[in-house]
């Protein structure tokens, strides 16, 4: 998850490939909306991966029939925040299950400087490990 | 490539016939606008063989403006035009999303956008009929948000038009002033489909259709009244053609139903099948009538 090879961030699927296009998130968000998934489109600049919770761009979409509609909202988010990470989000409403069962990052920063490993040294020779995003260390929207 | 397509084997192959023969023979009347729906058809079944021959020409524009009175079939219409866009290919799901100036236009300012938004994504790959939409366009406010609405429908009906097909429906007269007064939606408009008044044997047969799909009939002696009955509710206000001939369809069975019980009880399959002369006289347009002709 904290991986950061070719400078590039691992979150949620498909990270490891090349970014997809919008005809590839096309294709992904029909195949959930087939599902009956409600999509949101969620946006951070902290990417940190505990972080879980980024913040929601407009309601999450219930009710939609076709994916021109949720790539309408993520381009009105890429627009709003171009240097942000945006993902794309799947909510299965089905009983018992009621979470999130896709989620894909589609929109990112132009440069990753990724995580620094700190190491606290504590009682004794102890150590504590804990990881910092390096952009992080800028106030809040002033990050990438 | 200069061999010949054969256009009529494309144009069966296509399903659009088993789409336009349904659209005739469950609605009555409506000639022109049958006509057009054909015309409609047929351009876009060229289209899609000109396309082949990569002889582009663009998306043909789709939306359209229904007008005519109340009850003239303007929604069923539209649910028809989905399916047969969506037999065609050029709406991706077929689906009706229909919308008033409620579902659209916000409360406050910065509420319009969002919500109008919303209801764009849900109409996405389909068909997004808006009912009487001269109400989004209120020319005495002009801090009305119906304004905004307007712009952002005008914005994605120009740039997603393979994605969504507009409709607006409405009044002739009202929709011709709202057309005057935003000559941007007028010009995105191409087919501008006017839905004519029925006549009254129409309407006699359009209620023997609605009878027929509640397991209802007209007696003999109910056909004579009815048809007296549709002449005389046309002078009343409020008449609203088809949409009138079946809430009185509905009060008829109403009466049926307690002219039964109050009769002796027995009854048999036609006696519950059957509406009287008697079930539409005691109507208040008839009695109405009755009264008058007493009078004279």
């Amino acid at each position: 998850m904290m991986s950061n090879h070719n400078g590039r961030i691992t979150q949620g699927q498909f990270s490891f490939l090349p970014d997809l296009t919008d005809a590839e998130i096309t294709l992904q968000v029909e195949y959930g909306l087939g599902k009956g998934y409600a999509w949101s489109v969620e946006h951070t600049d902290d990417p940190h991966p505990r972080n879980t919770y980024w913040e929601m761009f407009g309601n999450p979409m219930f009710d939609l029939r076709d994916a021109a509609g949720v790539l309408m909202e993520l381009d009105d988010c890429r627009k709003t925040f171009p240097n942000r990470y945006i993902r794309l989000m799947a909510f299965d409403s089905t009983r018992n299950t009621e979470s999130i069962a896709m989620s894909f990052i589609v929109n990112r920063p132009k440069s990753e400087p990724g995580f620094v490993l700190e190491r606290q040294e504590v009682d004794g020779r102890s150590l504590r490990y804990t990881t910092r995003g390096y952009a992080a260390d800028k106030p809040e929207g002033e990050r990438y | 490539m200069t061999e010949a397509i054969d256009l009529k084997a494309l144009w069966n192959e296509s399903g659009v016939q088993a789409v336009l023969d349904s659209l005739g023979a469950e609605l009555i009347g409506l000639a022109p606008v049958k006509k057009r729906i054909r015309e409609i058809a047929s351009l876009l079944v060229v289209d899609k063989v000109r396309r082949d021959l990569r002889l582009e020409a663009g998306v043909p524009s789709l939306h359209m403006s229904f007008t005519g009175n109340p009850g003239t079939g303007k929604t069923t219409v539209a649910l028809r035009m989905a399916e047969l866009l969506h037999t065609l290919g050029y709406s991706r799901k077929g689906h009706l999303v229909a919308v008033t100036r409620d579902d659209l236009v916000g409360q406050y300012i910065g509420h319009t956008a969002p919500k109008t938004k919303e209801v764009l994504k849900k109409a996405m790959g389909g068909v997004l009929f808006i009912d009487e939409a001269y109400y989004l366009y209120r020319p005495e406010n002009e801090r009305d948000y119906g304004q905004e609405s307007i712009e952002i429908l005008l914005q994605v009906m120009e740039n997603q038009r393979d994605d969504l097909v507009v409709i607006l429906a409405g009044y002739k007269d009202r929709m011709d002033t709202f057309f005057k007064s935003n000559p941007g939606m007028s010009s995105r408009i191409a087919h501008h489909i006017d839905f004519p008044d029925y006549r009254d044997d129409e309407l006699v047969s359009i209620g023997e259709l609605i009878l027929e799909g509640w397991n209802y009939r007209l007696s003999p002696g109910a056909t004579a009244v009815f048809r007296d009955y549709i002449a005389l509710r046309r002078e009343q206000p409020h008449f609203a053609n088809a949409r009138s001939v079946r809430n009185a369809l509905d009060r008829a069975r109403l009466r049926q139903a307690h002219r039964l019980l109050e009769s002796d009880g027995a009854v048999d399959r036609i006696a519950l099948q059957t509406i009287e002369a008697e079930d539409i006289l005691q109507s208040r347009v008839m009695a109405g009538a009755i009264a008058r002709e007493a009078t004279a």
